[in-house]
């Protein structure tokens, strides 16, 4: 079961590798991490993604709530939640395929925002599973190297 | 004023009157402005010792534990203490020195991270990076330490910020930490919940934890139990919640535990956990005793509630503030046929040892040792069979059980010992190892002689390992390996080179008179007993 905690912690040194150790020693897996600090300078958001059994996602959220360095922990799965990552790839092309990788990234909602005579960026904001997508559609091509944020997710918006 | 007299100053704003250590250049400013306070100093003879003297005291007292070392070899040394504390939820501040701010991450001269190395077995750490944080800090540390569940707090004090000027000296009344609200008052609902299953049971049962003690709830415990009648057993750290002897008890539970206790347990229809984590050693498997019965788990940390067990009814809170609660309210029950039932089981399933009539029977031992102490005194097991004998032929009366439950740490007996007596030298304070143990600790003998520290020491001396021997011996079909205790000192030579008065007995001849001699004069004492090396505790 995939599960996203929304992490609130205060902005301090140190807390990334608390929170990060939690997840080590209690064997708890992460899938992705990413972490900025909010509007409010003395807090930062943890976007964690994990997964395990009920057991296991219950566990994380009452031993995150117990660290005294976090404020607050909003836990959600993804349909309850707008989640998106940002990717960039740089690739090699060549004059054969210069044409399908522009039309992939027209198709993808992907831009190009980087380019030399042979390598070209792509760049990619979307959920994380088309992000995923489009490593695929780009198997073909060589893949010089790939950056990733790791999924930022926010509970949808009250109604 | 320097950010170490500053630390004086909070420790004695919190009522701290001793602190246990062993100083360093890095923690010097410290043992330096120590001189001019009242708190006492107590030198200890290896690091790990100060967190478990400070455990033992805290313990007896129900107060924070302190203790204080230098950086790096002197903080490590310390970290087997700390997560001793740790496992058994016991309040301890720890001071550490650190090398010089400006030099931290350069791997100077005794430098050690240790607030990252403690990471996972504290309830919190800092690191002083202003020495006007000081004030706050420590009075945030203490509140850490001592509410909620309770644990050790590590402050880490670089030397530069020990030696800084304090330009503005408050200690707080208050503390504000938003992320930290522990659950003290019990759910009304979760309650009611609790007192309806209580009514409808036909055979409940409460298993107490080390929580009930360390909430100071062993009263409200016991009239509840006795209110009701309902029977309780306990997990290794709730002995001492009940009386050996009383009727409703039953004794302690899990695989070192009595049968008939496990038995009451397996056959309840409702089980009531108050404060124990259900670890491995009480419950071996979890999920089956969540069959055919109705748990309660209550705990005033949240994250043990469906940890290792799926509970019906979680309850959060302090177990004192909760059983209060349920005496308020109109509870009617009758198991009377329940009680018979056990009480049969403890009178059929008592297990029968066969002692070696050529050594001392350690079960023997300690049950004319334990009748023989002072009606509260405290008897601190170590970690081994010395232990698991301790734990089920001890006679509790009104006194204390102390023994490193969560992390078994080896040679914690003395240390704790010598911090329960100082924390309450009123009341006789005994402590019971084996030979293994000892010798991880009888450095201490030598703290206790400098600083007049009446503690009676047992040893149990079988020239082994004898936990480990035990479970070679079943494992691996009697091929030891590594156990053999060979070379270990005379301890009559080594009681005479510490001035300690010697006792040793041989076998069971006169063991009655020896303990009597043992125990009768406030003084220190070491007791040798020699023990059959092949006596098993199962």
């Amino acid at each position: 079961m995939k599960r996203i905690y929304s992490v609130q912690v205060e902005n301090r040194s140190g807390v990334l590798s608390k929170v990060a150790g939690l997840f080590s020693r209690r064997n708890f897996n992460i899938d992705s991490l990413a972490v900025g600090e909010t509007d409010d300078p003395a807090v930062s958001c943890m976007t964690i993604v994990s997964s395990g059994d009920e057991r296991t996602i219950e566990q994380i959220e009452k031993q995150l709530n117990k660290k005294l360095d976090i404020i607050k922990v909003k836990t959600f799965d993804e349909t309850q939640s707008v989640s998106r990552e940002l990717m960039l790839v740089k690739v090699k092309f060549n004059k054969g395929n210069r044409r399908d990788i522009m039309e992939t990234c027209e198709i993808m909602k992907a831009q190009i925002v980087d380019m030399s005579k042979n390598q070209m960026m792509i760049q990619i904001c979307d959920i994380p599973e088309r992000t995923a997508l489009l490593i695929t559609l780009l198997a073909s091509v060589s893949i010089v190297e790939v950056a990733r944020t790791g999924t930022l997710a926010l509970p949808k918006c009250d109604s | 004023m320097t950010g170490a007299d500053a630390i004086i100053k909070c420790l004695e704003a919190e009522g701290v009157d001793m602190v246990f250590g062993y100083p360093g250049v890095a923690i010097c400013p410290f043992y330096n402005s120590i001189v001019q306070s009242p708190i006492r100093t107590i030198l200890i003879r290896t690091e790990q010792n100060a967190a478990h003297a400070a455990s033992g005291m805290a313990r007896v007292t129900g107060k924070v534990g302190v203790c204080a070392v230098t950086s790096g070899p002197g903080a490590t040394n310390l970290l087997t203490g700390i997560a001793t504390a740790f496992a058994d939820s016991i309040p301890l501040v720890c001071i550490t020195g650190q090398v010089s701010s400006e030099l931290i991450g350069s791997d100077v001269f005794q430098e050690a991270d240790v607030t990252g190395a403690a990471e996972s077995f504290v309830k919190y750490s800092y690191l002083v990076r202003n020495v006007n944080d000081i004030p706050r800090i420590f009075k945030e540390a203490f509140h850490i330490a001592s509410t909620g569940r309770r644990g050790p707090v590590l402050i880490d004090v670089p030397i530069d910020i020990q030696n800084a000027v304090v330009t503005r000296f408050k200690y707080p009344e208050e503390v504000n930490l938003r992320t930290y609200k522990p659950t003290v008052k019990g759910h009304v609902v979760q309650i009611q919940k609790v007192i309806r299953e209580l009514e409808k049971a036909k055979r409940p049962i409460i298993c107490v934890g080390g929580g009930v003690l360390l909430s100071g709830a062993r009263q409200e415990l016991r009239e509840f139990a006795e209110k009701h009648q309902v029977p309780v057993v306990s997990t290794m750290m709730g002995i001492s919640v009940m009386p050996t002897h009383h009727p409703m008890y039953y004794g302690m539970v899990g695989n070192n535990g009595k049968p008939c206790a496990n038995r009451a347990m397996n056959e309840s229809d409702l089980l009531i956990m108050a404060g124990a984590r259900v670890a491995d050693r009480a419950v071996s498997q979890p999920d089956l005793i969540t069959e055919n019965k109705v748990l309660v788990h209550i705990d005033v940390d949240p994250a043990e509630i469906g940890k290792n067990v799926g509970p019906t009814i979680p309850l959060v809170g302090d177990i004192k503030h909760i059983f209060q609660e349920f005496a308020s309210q109109e509870i009617t029950c009758e198991h009377s046929k329940w009680i018979e039932t056990l009480n049969d089981y403890r009178v059929r399933m008592e297990p029968k040892r066969h002692p070696n009539p050529d050594y001392v029977d350690p079960a023997a031992l300690i049950r004319i040792l334990s009748e023989k102490m002072q009606k509260d005194g405290v008897y601190v097991a170590d970690v081994g069979q010395n232990q698991i004998w301790s734990c089920g032929y001890h006679i509790v009366r009104e006194g204390r059980f102390l023994t490193s439950g969560g992390m078994g740490t080896m040679g914690y007996s003395i240390p704790a010992a010598m911090g329960a007596k100082l924390g309450d030298p009123s009341r006789q304070v005994v402590a019971v190892c084996g030979d293994g143990s000892f010798q991880m600790s009888m450095m201490e003998l030598a703290t206790m002689r400098q600083h007049h520290v009446p503690v009676k020491i047992v040893v149990l001396k079988n020239n082994y390992l004898g936990m480990v021997r035990e479970y070679q011996h079943y494992t691996y079909q009697d091929q030891y390996s590594v156990v053999d205790l060979s070379g270990s000192p005379d301890l009559e030579k080594l009681a005479a080179a510490y001035d300690l008065p010697f006792i040793r007995l041989t076998n069971m001849d006169g063991a009655a008179e020896a303990v009597e001699r043992f125990l009768r004069e406030d003084t220190s004492m070491l007791m040798e007993c020699l023990i059959d090396p092949m006596d098993l505790v199962k």
